[in-house]
């Protein structure tokens, strides 16, 4: 008896759903796996990063800061693979994105008020899209590709960031130490639950998710990136212009790169340091393809790959697993997830070799 | 200029070039045969710090750099696999292949991390490389002119022989090479493998020539530079070696402005170590003015090969 790959005459829904989470649950098995064979505890390290982080309540704060970033990066992200423009230098956007807002907030520090944090976030914004831009205006007008471009200027922002913490915005009481000065309560992100290192950049993930989530499925920008991303030649033919996509997709990804990117300064960090670049701009290719692509997907992936980064960090002190194995299990479940897209487009068919049925 | 200042400079830019030129060159086979991919910075990861384990552990340098050929082209096939077997987005797997390499290289080069490694020198008698002249010649890593000999050899392969042109006609029309017989995912595989391998070596050349210790993200991006030096190069060996060695000097500049002072230091450091990025940015737009939107790369690059449609 032998199985035969069959084309589904369209692709499956179904598939589509459950494939990323066969992919996260095969990552466990083959992950305990390997872990051993490189001389780990491999079962305990699946414990410590997947489970563990979800068992444990006093963890889940720590999963709702490390998923905010991710889930904001990768809605844009998503936003942009629909239209097959592809982004990944979101960290670069990141980057920017924080550096813009604090330039404002430099220039805003001996104020008071409630306007200054939301005009932070605003300049983050327009940071991020800013820097997309480039590239957006570099594809359109010379047909130059978008994946090298982007990543070229990630290298770039980290430079440009060095230049700043190391140069002319070095707090003046760092005593020597590159950083820029601390943000004042008026530009810190506020606390929403009282007691827990939760703050308004959670729910401004879930509102950014669930926006996206309505524009793209109910608008005729949505539409216009998907058909645009699915054939561009029809688009064309149906008056949608291909530049116009390319603009927007960037400009979408990297602003929501440039919020993520302020948030992370005035929460988490409280201010720039050299150490900012954290690579949530690369760990959200993983998410937004975990997600397929599709703003609540990307919600669920992000929570899942923040579960990763603080079960890493359980399994570094518990374990004593290096951090860096966290890179491998991400790796892999993007691995698999994208082998297991076999199943979406095609089936297997038990077939009958030809002799077995000339017999009978 | 005296001459004292120049041999030096020579010498690091050589250096400096024949990782990507190593590179380079196995991603234009790969993608000749119309396969895109993104992973070799991963690759080049995986090879630098399987060459760091080998001479520390061995101290065998040619032992060392065939491992991490090995391992490299091992990891391209993990990618040939998703793309080629079961036609995955080749975007997408590169991606992961690169992600997959800095969480490998990160994770295995815990032991070595910042353990000295003996730099892998010069082939001939130090005799013949005392005179500085002559060091310009004969000064360098048997890696240096392993590079250069595999310029020749894949131009060679690609434009001299029966197997490049089926590699070539693969890359440029998978249908009808198929039709004639040829297997045109046997002849992705080879090359995406053939890739992997050069990645490895060209990874290699980071402690064994240019930083001798392994640091994590050893290769810095250098691997995505290397995939733009394929663009500029329009899939040509002998084009890709120029502009190997174009990137090589703009790197140099950036060691040179970091070391020495007088005229490099008016402007800050950190604009010197964003010239080669921002220098493959400017070279991708004129490369592109130029040739005014016609692209000479293979007519099937990236696409999955689907014979049923």
């Amino acid at each position: 008896m032998q199985f035969q790959l069959e084309k589904r005459p369209a692709p499956s829904r179904t598939m589509r759903i459950v494939t990323p989470f066969a992919a996260v649950a095969l990552t466990m098995v083959l992950g305990a796996i390997v872990f051993t064979l490189l001389g780990y505890d491999g079962l305990a390290a699946v414990r410590e990063i997947f489970f563990t982080p979800l068992t444990n309540s006093y963890k889940w704060q720590d999963l709702a800061v490390k998923a905010t970033p991710l889930v904001i990066i990768a809605v844009g992200l998503s936003v942009s693979y629909r239209a097959n423009v592809w982004n990944i230098g979101a960290e670069g956007q990141y980057i920017v994105g924080a550096i813009a807002g604090t330039g404002v907030g430099l220039l805003t520090h001996t104020m008071t008020g409630p306007w200054i944090f939301p005009l932070m976030l605003l300049a983050g914004i327009a940071g991020g899209a800013a820097y997309a831009a480039i590239p957006a205006f570099l594809r359109t007008q010379f047909k130059v590709n978008e994946i090298l471009t982007t990543l070229m200027l990630t290298y770039v922002s980290v430079q440009l960031l060095n230049y700043l913490v190391f140069g002319p915005w070095k707090s003046p009481t760092s005593m020597g130490q590159p950083q820029t000065v601390l943000f004042s309560a008026d530009q810190s992100q506020p606390y929403i639950i009282p007691g827990t290192i939760v703050q308004v950049g959670t729910p401004i993930a879930i509102v950014v998710a669930l926006l996206v989530w309505f524009v793209m499925s109910r608008s005729v920008f949505g539409f216009q990136v998907r058909a645009v991303g699915a054939s561009p030649a029809a688009a064309r033919y149906g008056g949608f212009s291909a530049n116009r996509t390319v603009w927007l997709a960037l400009l979408v990804s990297g602003g929501l790169a440039g919020l993520a990117g302020i948030l992370e300064a005035t929460g988490p960090f409280g201010r720039l340091v050299p150490q900012f670049p954290t690579n949530y701009g690369f760990t959200a290719i993983i998410v937004a393809f975990l997600g397929r692509l599709h703003p609540l997907g990307v919600l669920i992936a992000g929570t899942a790959l923040a579960i990763t980064f603080v079960g890493g960090e359980v399994a570094q002190t518990t374990i004593q697993l290096p951090f860096a194995a966290v890179g491998i299990f991400q790796a892999m479940m993007l691995f698999l997830l994208l082998a297991g897209d076999i199943f979406v487009r095609y089936r297997f068919k038990r077939s009958v070799p030809e002799a077995t049925r000339a017999a009978a | 200029m005296t001459l004292d200042l120049i041999i030096p400079i020579i010498i690091t830019l050589v250096g400096a070039s024949t990782p990507i030129l190593l590179a380079g060159l196995g991603e234009l086979v790969a993608e000749k045969s119309g396969v895109l991919n993104l992973g070799v910075e991963g690759m080049m990861l995986i090879g630098a710090v399987i060459t760091v384990a080998v001479v520390l552990l061995t101290g065998n340098h040619w032992l060392a750099i065939i491992c991490a050929a090995g391992a490299s082209a091992a990891a391209a096939l993990i990618f040939g696999f998703l793309t080629l077997s079961l036609s995955a987005n080749q975007v997408a797997t590169g991606l992961a292949l690169t992600i997959f390499g800095t969480g490998f290289s990160a994770l295995f080069g815990q032991p070595y991390t910042g353990k000295a490694v003996p730099l892998f020198r010069s082939p001939f008698p130090p005799e013949l490389a005392a005179d500085p002249v002559w060091r310009v010649v004969f000064g360098y890593s048997p890696l240096v002119y392993f590079s250069l000999i595999m310029v020749v050899a894949v131009w060679w392969f690609l434009q001299r022989t029966r197997a490049g042109l089926i590699l070539r006609a693969v890359g440029e029309n998978d249908l009808s090479a198929h039709s004639i017989g040829y297997s045109v995912i046997g002849v992705r595989y080879l090359a995406v493998a053939f890739g992997g391998a050069m990645a490895g070596i060209a990874g290699s050349c980071f402690p064994l020539i240019l930083t001798p210790q392994w640091v994590e993200r050893l290769t810095t991006g250098r691997g995505w530079i290397a995939l733009a030096l394929v663009v500029f190069a329009a899939w040509r060996p002998f084009r890709l070696l120029a502009g190997a060695y174009l990137f090589g000097l703009v790197m140099t500049l950036e060691v040179y402005a970091k070391a020495a002072g007088g005229g490099f230091r008016v402007l800050p450091s950190e604009l010197w170590a964003a010239l080669p990025y921002l220098a493959t940015i400017l070279v991708l737009v004129l490369i592109s003015m130029r040739r005014g939107g016609s692209s000479s790369a293979p007519a099937c690059l990236g696409k999955p090969f689907l014979p049923t449609g």
